[in-house]
């Protein structure tokens, strides 16, 4: 059997041939969208499918509450509460370790273990080892990251001090849990690995070293389908108030989940910005293509019609004209979409701790992409199409009218007076298609824009550290103590090795109330004229501590709808759990977390307590940092040291890491749209202007100065591109950080110079190359028949 | 030996007549120099050609004294298209003499308008010479060409090939920004009768009009030659011969050594000599002493 493609099959594809630099390109800004939507919405769902999954099977709880010290008994009582499924008793503490080959102590969290095949709740998944050895008193299991970073494993130990008693802990395997997903140390927003850990040990052997026999100091609960969460909460609560509850809370507030979920929103978010980005850009070259490929086509549509061809017919063949270069770009779309997407999950899988990855093929994805990318074209093209129908063979065949200009504004003001005529071409040929200018121009923002939107983030977080670590949280070292210590650890404190200042703060868990809003806090307690930690206003100067009231966060404020002059209700949920009516004083910024802030002194008093602190702040001597370290790791009152050097380590790698592949995928597609944008236009320019700029070769003009005329359009529209650029790059940074902003964190909105820099940097230079390839065919216009051929 | 690029000025009654070079003017003799060392190399001027050689333009009155604006000595130009050669000269002797107005004429395909694209500086033959003054054009390197063409030559346009966003006025300006001594844009179109419509877009001019512009246009940097290919061809004849008219008014007044193109052998009745071309080769030159005015001619 032999195949025979019809003649007008064959045009197709010589044309497409004949276009293959301008389908190419279309095709690539095409697939760059399908690429990221498949990417980004696969990604999403695979990333959501994990962990649906992996919550279900390995029974992650719905609520959490911590408590000082709650009997076994009260097992029972949670357990009856309407809508549990289950309820699991634990002990949670913070611990210092001394990891071989860390010279900084490390934070450990310690959680009971139970045999995991018990149907128990928030179970582990033993990836190396053994699990607990019943009665073992020893024996830990270690989180995986932390024993891969540190190069631990089963038949190792490590050194930690529990509740004063230092004891070697050996190591018999190492595994996950759906509650570190994400595992974070406190007052930290990205993991470090290194020096934070997980360790589950025996439920006994921790109530012998915390003094919480026949007790817990966490539960955490499991609800039926259905049930109320506030009520839950709220019943919770009231059971474990007389024994030191500081306060429920849901599955969202639970530090590991929120992270997760925010990522899970985040890449939500860019999939419903960027990808219909790239879908306008490649809609409107192909539209700008397609009518230009019509004008030249001209006679021959009505050479076509007048042979016989309906009006369908001929407009079928430039719809499939449309729908091959959208094809090619869906196909390639697709696969590098996949590709994508399957190095972005797994590159999640190792960021986030999972035990397995769901990426399953997602027909319903890849449907929907194409619909919406075939959409886009005939959408862009429907015009075009509908003006071949309507053309009589008898118009057709007949040249179009040459493109008439009239005096305009331009020339009326004498604006372009000084201008010397091949200045006069170019901005007369502005202003005569002025749409498609501003088209062009808006299509030439974009890589600006987009560029800004992942860039921003290195100057952003600059200012995020200077602000945190440079302004505010000055101290080297951050001390948690287990109990709340008498002020006179101070001065043992500063008599450590190489600590030059010591400032002690308190924290207290608190619920604040403004009318109908309520929010868990810390309300910390500073020295007065404390210079470590500082608190800085909104003009980021300094605050005086008042002597009484409280100073909040900016959100916080702003949740509570709380302004200085207000008052809030406090209750204090330690201690003898005060609750007190307070002015609001003053408000403070703050990047890191939100909370209340007042008067060390006052917050004592109100405790109804001595000068007592939870922790202190350390300023300390670079050069006897070891010497600090090794007494830091074997002193007993301490549950957790955080140190800022570390701290600003693991948030730059991890940031330099995220950022990086961000960066360069952002950069690589911002490079695609500028040179699909800036070749077709020169490619069009070249088409439309070619017999003109022939003309100017003839009557003597260089190729310089004639590719002047060509490509000074683009240029001028480049240069207004990237202001224009710039503005919808700062307001979708804005959009980004505004879904990306909470209550533990928040990047300020800062978009520096070197952003605006870069991104115009990659724009103008993706432009500059695309335009030289097109100027390139300046030296192949055809002088000669300029001379004899009407267009 | 130096080229005066003046020397048009020297035959033919020149409305202001300038005798002094002026000085942006040196440019174009650095480059044409250049372009003589070139020859002299080659050996190509060093024999000088006497008129009585080549009889073909021995006998054109007023510039027996003055060297020829161009020679073309054995024009050879083969086109390959798709394996198969064409011919388009096969050996062209011809000398042009200075201020002269010739017409072209053949059948399509005769090789009258490659010779018109080989001395407009827009392609290269295969073999032979061609030399402005002394400088050999077939020796040139693609921007001496453009150089060639912006500062000596003067084209018109079958479809006069104006820029549509650009006024009649800004059309001329066009040239005249780039050339080293143009004549003023309004005077250029003036000497075509224009001076109402010059602030007119191409759009908003007739046919004839339009090629009145193209004309004002290649004469106003006052090129030393004027190449007009079939530049009567999309007019009608009374607008043809207003057209004519100007290219008549700028040979005579400006004495600019002009080549005309034309299917129209009426034409041939205002020109010092019509060039016959047939199958590549010159089939014969007809002198014409007694010239008619343009407006004269009919078709």
């Amino acid at each position: 059997m032999t195949v025979t493609i019809s003649p007008l099959d064959r045009k197709l594809l010589r044309d497409l041939w004949h276009l293959r630099g301008q389908a190419i390109a279309i095709a690539l800004v095409l697939a760059a969208g399908v690429a990221l939507f498949v990417t980004l919405l696969g990604t999403m769902r695979s990333l959501g499918d994990t962990r649906d999954a992996y919550y279900e099977r390995y029974r992650f709880a719905d609520i959490f509450a911590p408590v000082k010290r709650a009997p076994n008994q009260l097992r029972v009582e949670l357990a009856r509460i309407h809508g549990v499924a289950a309820v699991q008793t634990r002990i949670f503490s913070g611990v210092t370790l001394d990891v071989p080959g860390l010279a900084e102590p490390a934070t450990g969290q310690l959680v009971s273990q139970v045999d995991p095949t018990t149907g128990s709740l928030n179970n582990i998944v033993l990836r190396s080892g053994r699990l607990l050895a019943p009665g073992a008193d020893d024996e830990v299991i270690i989180s995986n990251a932390f024993a891969d970073k540190n190069d631990l494993g089963p038949g190792d130990s490590i050194k930690a001090v529990l509740n004063g008693r230092r004891q070697q802990l050996r190591i018999v395997g190492t595994a996950l849990s759906p509650e570190f997903v994400y595992a974070l140390s406190p007052g930290t927003i990205v993991p470090d690995d290194r020096r934070f850990g997980i360790l589950w040990m025996n439920r006994d052997a921790l109530a012998a070293a915390f003094d919480l026999e026949g007790a817990f100091n966490a539960v955490a609960l499991k609800l039926q389908r259905g049930a109320s969460e506030p009520a839950v909460i709220a019943a919770v609560d009231r059971i474990l108030a007389p024994f030191g509850g500081t306060g429920a809370f849901a599955r969202q507030d639970q530090t590991s989940h929120f992270f997760l979920t925010g990522e899970l929103d985040q890449l939500a978010g860019f999939s419903r910005l960027i990808p219909p980005i790239f879908l306008a850009v490649a809609a409107f070259l192909l539209n700008i293509v397609v009518t230009r490929l019509i004008a030249t086509e001209r006679e021959q549509i009505g050479l076509l019609k007048a042979f016989g061809y309906s009006d369908i017919a001929v407009a079928t063949h430039y719809a499939k004209l449309v729908l091959a270069i959208t094809a090619a770009g869906i196909i390639v779309g697709l696969a590098a979409g996949t590709w994508l997407g399957l190095s972005m999950t797994s590159y999640y899988t190792r960021f986030f701790q999972f035990p397995f990855v769901y990426f399953r093929p997602q027909p319903d994805l890849f449907a929907f992409a194409t619909a919406i990318a075939v959409a886009a074209a005939l959408l862009a093209t429907a015009t075009t199409l509908r003006r071949i129908m309507r053309l009589t063979p008898a118009v057709a065949m007949s040249p179009p009218a040459p493109p008439s200009y009239r005096h305009s504004w331009l020339d009326h003001r004498s604006l372009i007076a000084w201008l010397g005529q091949p200045s006069r071409m170019i901005l007369r040929h502005i202003t005569r298609w002025p749409l498609r200018a501003a088209l062009t121009t808006i299509g030439l923002s974009m890589p600006v824009a987009v560029l800004i939107t992942s860039f921003f983030f290195f100057g952003a977080i600059e200012a995020f550290i200077d602000f945190h670590f440079d302004q505010t949280a000055r101290q080297d070292v951050t001390m948690t103590f287990f109990e709340p210590s008498q002020a006179d650890v101070r001065r043992t404190l500063a008599h450590l090795p190489g600590v030059l200042a010591v400032e002690g703060y308190r924290a207290v868990p608190a619920k604040l109330t403004s009318g109908t809003r309520q929010k868990r806090v810390a309300i910390t307690g500073y020295p007065q004229g404390a210079d470590l930690s500082r608190l800085l206003d909104g003009a980021l100067q300094p605050i005086t501590l008042p002597a009484e009231g409280l100073l909040l966060t900016t959100r916080l404020a702003d949740f509570l709808a709380a302004r200085p002059g207000d008052t809030v209700t406090v209750s204090v949920m330690e201690g003898r759990r005060p609750t007190r009516e307070m002015p609001v004083v003053g408000l403070i910024e703050s990047y890191l977390g939100i909370g209340a802030y007042m008067d060390l002194a006052a917050l004592n008093r109100l405790m109804l307590e001595g000068p007592v602190l939870s922790g202190a702040y350390l300023m300390t001597d670079a050069a006897e940092e070891e010497r600090l370290y090794r007494a830091l790791k074997d002193s007993p009152a301490v549950a957790g040291v955080a140190l800022r050097r570390t701290a600003l380590e693991s948030l730059r790698d991890t940031l330099a890491e995220n950022l990086l592949i961000s960066v360069t995928f952002t950069t690589a597609f911002a490079t695609i749209i500028a040179f699909g944008v800036v070749y077709n236009s020169a490619r069009i320019a070249l088409s439309e202007q070619g017999r003109e700029l022939a003309s100017l070769r003839v009557l003597g003009f260089t190729r310089g100065e004639v590719t002047y005329i060509l490509l000074g359009e683009l240029a001028i529209l480049i240069l207004v591109a990237l202001p224009i650029g710039s503005l919808i790059g700062y307001g979708l940074a804005a959009a980004i950080l505004h879904g990306l902003n909470n209550d533990l964190y928040r990047i300020p909105l800062v978009v520096t110079p070197a952003t605006y820099g870069y991104a115009w940097t990659v724009v103008v230079v993706a432009s500059l190359l695309s335009s030289l390839i097109v100027a390139r065919r300046i030296g192949q216009l055809d002088l000669i028949a300029v001379l004899k051929t009407r267009e | 030996m130096s080229i005066d690029p003046n020397r048009r000025r020297v035959s033919l009654c020149p409305p202001d007549g300038p005798n002094q070079q002026p000085p942006e003017l040196s440019h174009i003799n650095a480059f044409l120099r250049g372009a003589l060392r070139v020859s002299a190399a080659h050996g190509l001027n060093s024999r000088p050609i006497e008129a009585t050689e080549h009889p073909l333009v021995a006998g054109s009155q007023p510039q027996t004294e003055i060297a020829p604006a161009f020679r073309v000595r054995g024009l050879t130009k083969t086109y390959q298209t798709d394996g198969i050669a064409v011919h388009a000269l096969r050996g062209v002797d011809l000398d042009i003499a200075t201020g002269e107005l010739l017409v072209l004429v053949g059948p399509s395909g005769s090789g009258k308008s490659t010779l018109l694209n080989i001395l407009g500086g827009l392609d290269k033959p295969t073999e032979g010479d061609v030399f402005f003054h002394d400088a050999a054009l077939t020796r040139m390197t693609t921007s001496d060409l453009t150089t060639y063409r912006r500062h000596h030559v003067g084209f018109v346009f079958q479809f006069y090939n104006l820029i549509p966003s650009l006024t009649a006025v800004e059309n001329v300006r066009l040239v005249t920004e780039i050339a080293t001594d143009p004549m003023s844009p309004e005077d250029a179109l003036a000497m075509v009768d224009l001076t109402d419509r010059i602030d007119h877009f191409p759009s908003q001019l007739s046919g004839g009009e339009q090629q009145r512009v193209a004309i004002a246009r290649a004469i106003a940097k006052r090129p030393e030659v004027l190449l007009c290919d079939e530049p009567t061809g999309a007019l009608d004849s009374h607008t043809g011969i207003v057209v004519l008219e100007a290219i008549e008014r700028v040979n005579r007044e400006l004495g600019t050594t002009t080549a005309l193109i034309t299917h129209n052998a009426a034409i041939g009745m205002m020109a010092h000599a019509t060039v016959r071309f047939h199958d590549g080769k010159i089939a014969g030159i007809e002198r014409n002493p007694n010239r008619q005015p343009a407006n004269s001619i009919s078709w």
